[in-house]
């Protein structure tokens, strides 16, 4: 029972809910916000804290992210995030996720950002509706805030007077704007951060409850499909509409330009009208692919603006001992296991699509370009799809959901690509080139190193329509923008291109393709995969000419001993000393900083070659990760356990095939990626927690490092060193020369 | 008019035969379980146990499962009321997406119901023909034998490897 003081019927007077005002004055608070800069995480740019939380009368509690759930346990998190500051149990909290109309513009859900951005500005803003829970109690209960305490939805007073959040809430209370400091819950009060809480979300999933945008069935939904160009170039000549739409249950055909699409009752009866629609139609290409035998030749001469990433001296002091090495990364593909799918529904006046994309608010400015609708008409929300692992074909496919939805009005209409159509149409991560000359002297040090990498473009996501694809087949097409390098201190291509390591001379340069021979944009890692693979492959090589280990090569360069302690930690636990070598097998080690500045990851590999076949199987991987304050320990070890094989299956199997034309990886079997058999027989991921410090972003942390492991345990393993991914038994073979 | 047996259920459906077993799943019967992954039987996705067998339910004609048992993982328990295979998903956090996450409970409950303890070796060889992107084999293979070691411990006296 809750001892209520007579002023409390002041408090209940605006009935207790904090619904007002949310978004309608969010624009006018933020305007005289003089310094939102100095406000922790995404508080910055949204300084409400109703924005990000809020109660309602009867105490329920409703917390707000910009930032979506991929697959990597974000939900959760966030969850624990909230649950704990505001003390309560986290089935209390509510969670809203990435939604036009109801949650703060986070942008992408990318970079690895999502906990230092919304993790930090939730963390804050439940923390200070904390504090001022606490402060209207203790005014209302005439006590020092100090003899209060907020536990499981209520403020409690030593004399067991007690008033709940939503009593205390009123309409106001939280429409503040955030404090720049926050005082957070005591590590001995602590219940949930640094705690496995199990994921939310798995209850659903592994019983078959709606989870996906997939799974979402709107009453009167229809059921639309594409035909897409068979290559890049291709533009089409003629079709026949005629027999598709005779077809049972084709309510709408589409023809607009190169754009066929097709709408019908049933998902089976979209699917045959888009079979006969494609078979009917006539498409003239062109042989515009570059010649897949000399890819790296023309990446090479392709134009290139030159981006200093570290513009120091790069010539090597006479007297040491010069390397120089090449390395080569093929196309991959995101390859997420379900296509893109997304609903769209235009009521005729307004449009709402439900999406798993990445960035609901740049694809709502990019939708209302591409349908000609203001802003302030579009909603879109996002939904969970199959792991992206970046920019795959989720926001085309919304795009097409939102065409066929005006095309189609008050119907809401769900597309989803076929096998085929996401495997030839998404965005790939772009080949890569890597030239590094390094030096060593002759106390073990490097003394210099020239190193420069070229790409294409590691990001083409909408913000304009007119990377959206189906905007570049219509009538009117919309063409792609020239894309541009992404900024330093992330970076694009050049993502992780300065080695960590303290090397007195050091230039380092990003050449830039704004062409695209294959449509390219971000995949997990972006530029650092194929950096991290080639810096910690070059320094086991430079190690190598120094007659240093590995691990102490590494440790002589570096001073943060954050970086010398994963590395020592992934050592120590994967045996490095003492390794036995079996037969055929090899141990590799790498470190990274992920993007220099997110979380810390040491990996230590143990490889198997097959001397006949030449095939590579990673046997067992231990890695450490440093990711500052550990708020889910077995979220960040699944993070860490899936980027290992994730990318261990791209460094061994994966490239993209095509011909001077057309894409020809359309499936899994012409787009082979890790399967069971193939899986290590262990990873082990150690967490070292740092209490207190930032959160560092951990998803992507393992991409780099994982490659240049491997390649460095090949080495190890049969003495030849694999510079160009995938690493394949052809190749192997070639090198060992059997 | 066909006749369909799901998760112990008998639905009498106005459907073309042809239609693949999973489109009758998802958009006559309304299940979320099976997912539309590729169409070709190339990631196991959409597996469902037919008869006891585990089958891609993208390629099988609806016909073709007439009168046969179908058991999807919505047959194996709920959300409130796991099954111990999905318990034990759980239990490992054998997912991070989840797309691919009911197509290996339903193959590997085929293994299960054969073979109520199936070594490592055996359960990656059985699931071989579905693929999960996110990387989480090796909690999904922690997962299967969680539930095989749960048996054998319970069945002190038994075989090691109860197939046998």
């Amino acid at each position: 029972m809750s001892a209520v003081s007579p002023s409390r019927r002041a408090v209940l007077a605006g009935g207790g809910a904090l619904v007002i005002g949310f978004s309608l004055h969010r624009s006018a608070v933020a305007q005289d916000a003089a310094a939102p800069a100095e406000l922790p995480g995404d508080l910055a740019k949204e300084p409400l804290l109703d924005a990000w939380l809020r109660i309602g009368g009867g105490g329920d509690i409703t917390v707000f992210t910009g930032k979506a759930e991929l697959g990597q346990g974000l939900k959760t998190a966030l969850v624990q995030l909230a649950a704990e500051e505001l003390v309560v149990a986290p089935e209390m909290v509510r969670l809203i996720t990435a939604d036009t109309a109801l949650t703060p513009n986070e942008g992408y859900t990318a970079g690895s950002h999502s906990m230092q951005d919304s993790g930090t500005a939730i963390r804050n803003a439940a923390a200070q509706a904390r504090r001022l829970l606490v402060a209207r109690a203790a005014g209302l209960l005439q006590l020092p805030a100090a003899k209060l305490q907020a536990k499981g939805g209520t403020v409690v007073a030593a004399d067991g007077r007690r008033l709940g959040y939503g009593e205390l809430v009123g309409n106001d209370l939280l429409h503040v704007k955030a404090a720049p400091q926050s005082t957070f819950i005591a590590a001995k009060r602590r219940r949930l951060i640094g705690e496995d809480v199990p994921r939310i979300d798995l209850p659903a999933k592994v019983a078959g409850g709606a989870a996906f945008v997939q799974d979402l069935r709107l009453p009167n939904m229809v059921h639309g499909r594409v035909v897409l160009p068979p290559a890049y170039s291709a533009r089409l000549r003629s079709v026949d509409t005629a027999a598709a739409s005779r077809l049972p249950g084709v309510l709408k055909i589409v023809e607009d330009g190169s754009r066929l699409a097709v709408i019908a009752e049933t998902e089976p009866q979209a699917i045959r009208a888009m079979a006969t629609l494609a078979a009917s139609a006539n498409w003239d290409e062109a042989p515009d692919l570059p010649d897949p035998a000399n890819l790296f030749e023309t990446l090479a001469a392709l134009p290139a603006e030159t981006v200093p990433v570290h513009d120091g001296p790069g010539d090597m002091p006479s007297g040491a001992n010069v390397l120089e090495a090449r390395y080569r990364r093929a196309y991959q593909m995101h390859g997420a296991i379900g296509p893109s799918c997304a609903i769209g529904l235009f009521d005729g006046d307004a449009l709402t699509v439900w999406t798993h994309s990445q960035g609901v608010y740049p694809l709502r400015a990019a939708l209302a370009q591409l349908c000609g609708l203001p802003l302030a008409k579009i909603r879109c929300i996002h939904r969970e799809g199959a792991g992206c692992y970046g920019h795959n074909g989720a926001d085309d496919a919304a795009a097409d959901a939102a065409l066929l939805a005006m095309a189609l009005p008050a119907r809401p209409v769900r597309v989803q690509w076929m096998r085929e159509q996401e495997h030839t149409w998404e965005p790939y991560g772009s080949a890569m080139l890597v030239h590094v000359r390094g030096a060593v002297d002759a106390l073990q040090h490097i003394v210099a190193w020239d190193y420069t990498v070229r790409s294409s473009a590691h990001a083409t996501r909408p913000g304009g329509a007119g990377n959206l694809m189906p905007a570049w087949h219509r009538a009117r097409p919309i063409a792609q923008p020239a894309p541009q390098p992404l900024p330093l201190p992330e970076g694009g291509g050049d993502r992780n291109a300065v080695p960590l390591y303290a090397i007195p001379r050091l230039r380092v340069m990003y050449d830039f393709i704004p062409a695209m021979p294959l449509r390219a944009s971000a995949l997990r890692g972006l530029g650092a995969y194929m950096n991290i693979f080639a810096i910690e492959s070059f320094v086991d090589e430079l190690a190598k000419a120094a007659g240093a280990g590995a691990i102490d090569f590494r440790l002589a360069h570096l001073a943060d001993p954050r970086a010398k302690a994963v590395i020592n930690t992934a050592a120590a636990r994967f045996g490095w000393e003492g390794f036995f070598r079996a037969e055929g097998h090899g141990r590799g080690f790498a470190f990274a900083r992920y993007k220099n500045l997110a979380a810390y990851l040491g990996l230590a590999v143990e490889v198997a070659v097959d001397h006949e076949s030449g095939g590579v199987r990673l046997v067992r991987a231990t890695a450490a990760v440093d990711a500052g304050e550990a708020i889910n320990p077995d979220g960040i070890k699944n993070q860490i356990e899936g980027g290992i094989l994730q990318a261990a299956s791209w460094t061994l199997y994966e490239s993209v095939r095509f011909d001077r034309s057309r894409i020809l990886s359309r499936d899994w079997s012409s787009y082979p990626i890790m399967r069971f058999s193939q899986a290590p027989d262990a990873v082990e991921v150690h967490v070292l927690d740092q209490p207190g410090q930032p959160f560092l972003g951990t998803g992507e942390a393992a991409q780099g490092p994982i490659a240049a492991a491997i390649a460095n345990a090949i080495a190890d393993a049969v003495g030849v060193r694999m510079r160009d991914i995938p690493i394949t038994p052809e190749q192997v073979k070639a090198a060992i020369g059997v | 008019m066909i006749t369909l047996t799901v998760n112990g259920r008998t639905h009498r459906l106005e459907i073309e035969p042809a239609t693949p077993l999973l489109y009758v799943l998802r958009g006559e019967l309304g299940q979320n379980g099976a997912k539309f992954g590729c169409g070709f039987g190339e990631c196991g996705a959409c597996t469902v146990i037919v008869d006891g067998e585990p089958v891609f339910s993208c390629l099988l004609p609806a016909i073709a499962a007439a009168g046969r048992k179908i058991t999807t993982v919505e047959g194996l328990g709920t959300p409130a009321k796991p099954s111990p295979l999905q318990a034990a998903f759980i239990a490992e956090q054998a997912a991070q997406c989840g797309y691919c996450t009911a197509g290996m409970i339903t193959r590997a409950q085929a293994l299960i119901d054969r073979n109520p303890s199936p070594s490592e070796s055996e359960i990656r060889a059985w699931m071989e023909p579905n693929l999960c992107r996110c990387g989480t084999y090796l909690r999904i293979i922690r997962a299967v034998r969680r539930l095989a070691e749960a048996w054998a411990k319970a069945h002190p006296g038994a075989p090691e490897e109860a197939s046998r």
